[in-house]
């Protein structure tokens, strides 16, 4: 079992025909057979992108005018958006109109504005936005929608979730090394304004009979750690827990700076790493002090 | 990104909100122009840095009984004084740290009579995912301080972005505010227009503290803070042009121009890294080893050999830097190529200090060997762990 993807999902690419969009899907296709079935470009409805690189090599895809049109021919439950940041927005929303279950959006650089309007339209939709700003999902063996790197995941029983990309790799490369390995490992993304937050993937998690246990990485910025920590707190007195590791990025980030990522930031005195490992390790996640341990940390949470 | 008080009330005024009139002074030879472009005799002269507290803050080159950063002056003559005795000054405020922040600029205002002081803000609020405004009647003062000691005087209105501002929601505002008679009547069109100006010109906060109720009953924006959401500067080159260059560190502008998401920090060690969250995380561990962290730099998912040698020039410029940490690992990023950018750098720049790199992820062998076939002398790291240990025992012995 995996969460959110599998073998048999059906993926989208909004802007395959671009430079990023191709080189990922040719990674995608090469990835245990990810079932990448068409392309989406409003000028090249009609004609079919071939992939000319890696183990897919002549690989045909059909590209479709409208997310609408791609969808009713060949049955997709879910969508990638790697289109740039000024249309972004409007390509998620034509995601959302043509009630795509899954829409995965690894673009960085959406303005917050655009992501508002956006939240606003996922409301009483049929859809799941993950991202933007994240580096996708991946369900070790089966599937990998984005942008993480397949060599590092082995097979197993972690579930992993986390604001970064990097650090996901890590806590992915950390638990196969442990020989523990994953479920499905979920990028929620970087930035203040998203679709998907820590509390939708550990529903998530702790449903799912395979996940036996979780990692999950918090940076600072926002208050998504604190809340996670309170509905896992309510959770586990309902009888449903999972051990669980965490780590929190960005102790020695100075107050009022963006770090990198739009919602990496502590202001007015709020988000910062203290207060998250605190809310953490109150709602019984072992927090790991150093990026280093996650690993170590998550057996020791699994005792 | 952020701008100057003026820079704001101008762009304010453009949608027509109430602001007093102003002058800049961007240069000595300003001050008595602006001056005599106001009115009088109440002129308020107000240092122009991008940090809060200013009136409660304090000139380094002045007496410590000297007057703060912002300055109610009851004549030309005084304003005059107080204009040239700020003007290049170094103010240190609650917000700029112990170094303070040189006034290159003041903004002259003309005086006015005030009967409340008022608080507003419009962000991003995470929680709702919605633009918010924030109100208090308690303006004028510590708005964190405020929400601590008595947060049942702040209240949060999110506003529905498929319906835009709302009868019903300035009706909550002009309640959180008690305004009525004429102050309420201008609630009604000057809420739905900071709404508008925060929209349109896609601001990340608009601060208004104090926002005043005047001795005439009408409503008037007094201060003005706004900083922009930096992704959509695209749609808005005008207010890009806005950025005051001498308020950033000169390694973050040079940084910027590659595309490189640099900070400069106090410590020495410098640090190269993939991703903004591994890049914190970085920092995070240096420390936890007994370390400071010299800055933040993230070379992003796609860098190429040019902005790793960009980004290594930057870090070395930095003459605190006693050491260097790499760490990378590859996803989109492919280790060969920071490895041979690391390479060129080196030879480019030349290298005095220990160079630790720690190498994981898409064709980490390939990396390796670059690192190892250069005939430089860098440490070689197996894991993060080892990768600070390394770097913290070579700069510290």
């Amino acid at each position: 079992m995996s969460i959110m993807i599998n073998k048999d999902t059906k993926i989208l690419v909004q802007g395959l025909t671009g430079r990023t969009g191709t080189f990922h899907t040719e990674q995608a296709l090469a990835y245990h057979g990810t079932q990448m079935i068409g392309g989406i470009h409003p000028k090249k409805g009609g004609s079919t992108w071939t992939c000319e690189n890696g183990d897919a090599k002549g690989t045909e895809l059909p590209v479709f005018a409208t997310v609408k049109e791609g969808r009713a021919e060949t049955g997709a439950d879910a969508s990638v958006v790697y289109v740039p940041p000024a249309g972004a927005a409007a390509a998620i929303i034509e995601a959302i109109d043509a009630e795509v279950p899954l829409i995965i959006c690894i673009t960085e650089g959406v303005p917050v504005r655009d992501m508002v309007n956006v939240k606003a339209r996922l409301n009483d939709s049929n859809s799941r936005l993950v991202g933007p700003n994240c580096p996708g999902i991946l369900t070790p063996n089966e599937c990998k929608i984005g942008i993480m790197p397949g060599t590092i995941f082995k097979q197993g029983s972690v579930g992993v979730v986390s604001r970064s990309g990097t650090l996901t790799y890590e806590a992915v490369f950390q638990t196969t090394e442990a020989g523990l390995g994953q479920t499905t490992a979920v990028g929620i993304g970087g930035d203040p304004v998203k679709g998907t937050e820590f509390i939708d993937v550990l529903d998530m998690f702790l449903d799912d009979d395979e996940t036996k246990s979780i990692i999950m990485i918090g940076e600072i910025g926002g208050s998504a750690e604190e809340e996670a920590a309170e509905w896992i707190t309510e959770q586990a007195a309902n009888g449903r827990s999972k051990p669980m590791a965490g780590f929190i990025a960005g102790r020695t980030a100075p107050p009022g700076r963006t770090m990198g990522h739009a919602g990496a930031v502590i202001s007015g005195g709020k988000g910062g790493a203290d207060d998250k490992t605190a809310a953490m390790e109150k709602a019984g996640i072992v927090v790991s002090p150093s990026p280093a341990k996650l690993g170590e940390t998550l057996l020791k949470a699994i005792g | 990104m952020n701008i100057h008080e003026y820079q704001a009330k101008k762009l304010l005024a453009s949608f027509n909100v109430p602001v007093s009139a102003g002058e800049p002074v961007l240069s000595l030879a300003d001050i008595d122009k602006a001056i005599a472009a106001l009115p009088g005799p109440v002129y308020v002269v107000k240092s122009q840095i991008h940090a809060g507290g200013r009136g409660k803050g304090k000139f380094k080159e002045l007496a410590a009984d000297a007057k703060g950063g912002v300055r109610v002056s009851f004549s030309a003559e005084e304003a005059k004084a107080n204009a040239e005795e700020m003007f290049g000054k170094t103010l240190v405020t609650k917000q700029t740290g112990t170094e303070g922040k040189q006034v290159n600029r003041l903004y002259i205002e003309d005086g006015a009579e005030i009967d409340r002081e008022l608080y507003l803000s419009i962000l991003v609020d995470r929680e709702t995912s919605l633009f918010s405004f924030v109100a208090s009647t308690e303006g004028g003062m510590d708005i964190e301080a405020v929400a601590h000691d008595t947060p049942e005087k702040i209240h949060t209105i999110g506003i529905d972005p498929l319906k835009g501002i709302t009868d019903e929601d300035v009706a909550k505002l002009n309640a959180a505010y008690e305004l009525s008679g004429q102050a309420a009547e201008d609630g009604k069109t000057l809420f739905p227009i900071l709404y508008k100006a925060f929209v349109e010109s896609d601001m990340s906060l608009l601060e208004v503290n104090p926002l005043c109720v005047l001795k005439d009953g009408t409503l008037r924006v007094l201060d003005a803070k706004v900083s922009f959401d930096g992704n959509a500067m695209f749609r808005h080159p005008d207010i890009a042009e806005l950025r005051d260059e001498t308020e950033e560190d000169a390694k973050e502008i040079e940084a910027s121009k590659h595309d490189l998401a640099y900070i400069a920090l106090d410590g020495d060690i410098g640090c190269m890294v993939n991703g903004a969250g591994l890049a914190m995380a970085t920092m995070d561990i240096i420390k936890l080893y007994g370390a400071e962290p010299a800055n933040f730099l993230d070379v992003g998912g796609g860098a190429t050999a040019e902005k790793v040698t960009a980004a290594f020039k930057i870090i070395t410029s930095d003459p605190n830097v006693k050491g260097i940490l790499v760490n990378i690992f590859g996803g989109i990023m492919r280790c060969d190529v920071i490895a041979e950018g690391v390479v060129t750098a080196v030879k480019e720049v030349g290298l005095d200090v220990p160079l630790v790199v720690r190498l994981e992820g898409t064709k980490v062998a390939e990396g390796k060997d670059i690192i190892n076939n250069s005939g430089l002398n860098v440490i070689a790291a197996n894991d993060l762990d080892d990768a600070a240990q390394k770097i913290v025992k070579a700069v510290k012995g």
